[in-house]
């Protein structure tokens, strides 16, 4: 009995740990900021390979959603005779809730997973330790760009995401069932608001960004330097990404929609 | 020609342990300048954590090191990146950056730490890559190159601001006889004709016996015995001779411990 609550106690702490870790790693990524306005050209290649690179798989993912949000809200719409209403369904579903939590979902599935595992075998191949010894800080110059330019593609990932949504849930409402043109824009144009919807979207994807991209760093930062381990890490920034995208989406979403 | 007796680097009561394992227990260590100084021990003896805590990268329980007359973990931020910069480092496996051509990677301290113009910098390039024989090799990636070829790289790296000290983490550990010999020359030829200091962390007993001029063995957290390398070979401690002979059995005893060969031969009949 004992020996559980001193195993229980042992975990607690190596959590407590660990954070304490995440988060001073943070703040020497933080560090970084500034210097990184000198050089430019870092944080545009790490925004060509975390968010260029995503692209293609947020396009086709939003497209197919919205598609879907298309035939299913027509099918459920249709049964109350609301089926005008389609397009600020769609609207309103992606922008508030999918674009944000699916793109970040694929984001920490795809990019995530591909820095934590460069991280992890920079830290393997004592990259990281020769950059130290060449007296070049290793955080500043490898991992500020990195999250920078996941903080900042993530809000524009999420964008491609709901228009291409739309688009979709427009080709299958209008195109494929019948919805009336003029009321599937219309409606959404009245009913979508700048600062209640889309704003909103943005913050929950910036603060997405900010977490999947730190998770996916810190992981890579202390994976344990074998094959073994830089998988493990890989299989856990997913993981924790997305219990953090979802468990973070229901708390904004209390606070941003609730009353 | 006076001799130069303040080492350049000084290790007086290093004291470190990884968790529960103590690596070093009252290390003293003296490098001289302008010499070849080999550290060698059996595998897992902290060779490498020795060079990373004289690097700074780590910091010791208790003991002071001092390089250069700088103690080095009371160094702010600054001032040890800026003492790094007189320091060359070799890795194991080269640790060059992958995304990059080896004329990039030996060029990259250059570009970081000196505002010098371009012209320059691809001279000094060449030059380094000359000295290590490389310089035909200047536009390949490091994914392109054998290991002997990425640890020449790394060493034209090393050396590219000139640095008054250079260490070598097991700079012999699997190389074929030849880059081994490339590898052996570079060392000795690089420390005299620039005047630099060198720590071998290695092993290979031959190979660095060949060129240290002086070795201090190191072994259970302590240094066993130190001297130039003939009277490390004819010591008369049990210890240093078996290291230095490669011997199979001696006060590091060929069989890991265990109870009688009889006993546990008996315990299986009993089993069955």
């Amino acid at each position: 009995m004992l020996e559980q609550l001193a195993r229980l106690g042992r975990v607690g702490i190596d959590i407590l740990f660990h954070l304490g870790r995440a988060h001073l790693l943070l703040l020497a990524i933080l560090g970084g900021v500034a210097a990184l306005a000198q050089r430019p050209s870092l944080l545009i290649r790490q925004l060509y390979s975390v968010g260029v690179l995503s692209i293609l798989i947020i396009s086709v993912s939003g497209t197919f959603v919205g598609m879907v949000l298309g035939l299913q809200g027509h099918y459920i719409l249709s049964q109350f005779g609301a089926e005008q209403t389609l397009g600020v369904m769609v609207a309103a579903s992606l922008v508030r809730e999918l674009g944000p939590v699916v793109t970040a979902l694929l984001f920490a599935g795809r990019a995530g997973s591909a820095l934590t595992a460069e991280i992890g075998l920079m830290k393997a191949t004592e990259q990281l330790s020769g950059l130290e010894m060449m007296a070049v800080n290793p955080i500043k110059r490898v991992l500020t760009p990195r999250f920078l330019a996941g903080f900042l593609s993530m809000p524009l990932l999420a964008a491609i995401f709901s228009a291409l949504g739309v688009m979709g849930g427009y080709f299958v409402g209008v195109g494929l069932l019948g919805v009336d043109d003029g009321a599937f824009w219309s409606q959404m144009q009245s009913k979508i608001d700048l600062h209640k919807d889309i704003y909103n979207g943005v913050i929950k994807s910036l603060v997405f960004g900010w977490v999947c991209t730190w998770i996916a760093l810190f992981q890579g930062y202390e994976a344990i330097p074998t094959s073994e381990g830089v998988s493990r890490a890989t299989t856990r920034t997913v993981v924790y990404s997305s219990f953090a995208v979802l468990g973070l989406d229901f708390v904004l979403t209390a606070l941003m929609f609730g009353d | 020609m006076a001799i130069d007796t303040d080492p350049l680097v000084k290790i007086r009561g290093l004291r470190f342990s990884r968790g529960e394992k103590v690596i070093f227990d009252g290390v003293d260590i003296d490098i001289q300048r302008g010499k070849i100084t080999a550290i060698m021990g059996p595998s897992g003896t902290g060779k490498t954590t020795l060079l990373k805590l004289i690097g700074g990268q780590l910091q010791p329980q208790a003991g002071t090191i001092l390089v250069d007359g700088e103690n080095i973990h009371r160094l702010n931020s600054r001032d040890l990146y800026r003492l790094r910069m007189r320091m060359g480092m070799l890795f194991q496996s080269g640790a060059l950056l992958t995304d990059i051509s080896v004329f990039d990677n030996v060029a990259y301290p250059l570009h970081e730490h000196t505002g010098l113009p371009e012209s320059m910098i691809r001279k000094l390039v060449l030059l380094k890559l000359e000295a290590v024989g490389l310089r035909g090799a200047r536009d390949l990636m490091p994914s392109q190159l054998s290991g002997g070829m990425a640890r020449r790289v790394a060493l034209a790296r090393g050396i590219v601001l000139d640095p008054m000290i250079i260490m070598y983490d097991e700079p012999f550990t699997g190389q074929d006889p030849i880059s081994l010999g490339v590898l052996v020359k570079l060392i000795r030829s690089l420390n005299d004709a620039s005047r630099l200091t060198s720590i071998v962390v290695s092993h290979d007993v031959q190979e660095t016996a060949a060129i240290a001029d002086y070795i201090y063995l190191i072994s259970d957290g302590k240094v066993i015995e130190h001297g130039v390398p003939e009277a490390m070979m004819n010591s008369i401690l049990e210890w240093t001779g078996q290291f230095m002979h490669g011997l199979a059995d001696g006060p590091v005893p060929f069989h890991y411990q265990a109870s009688g060969l009889e006993q546990d031969l008996r315990a299986v009949d009993d089993e069955g």
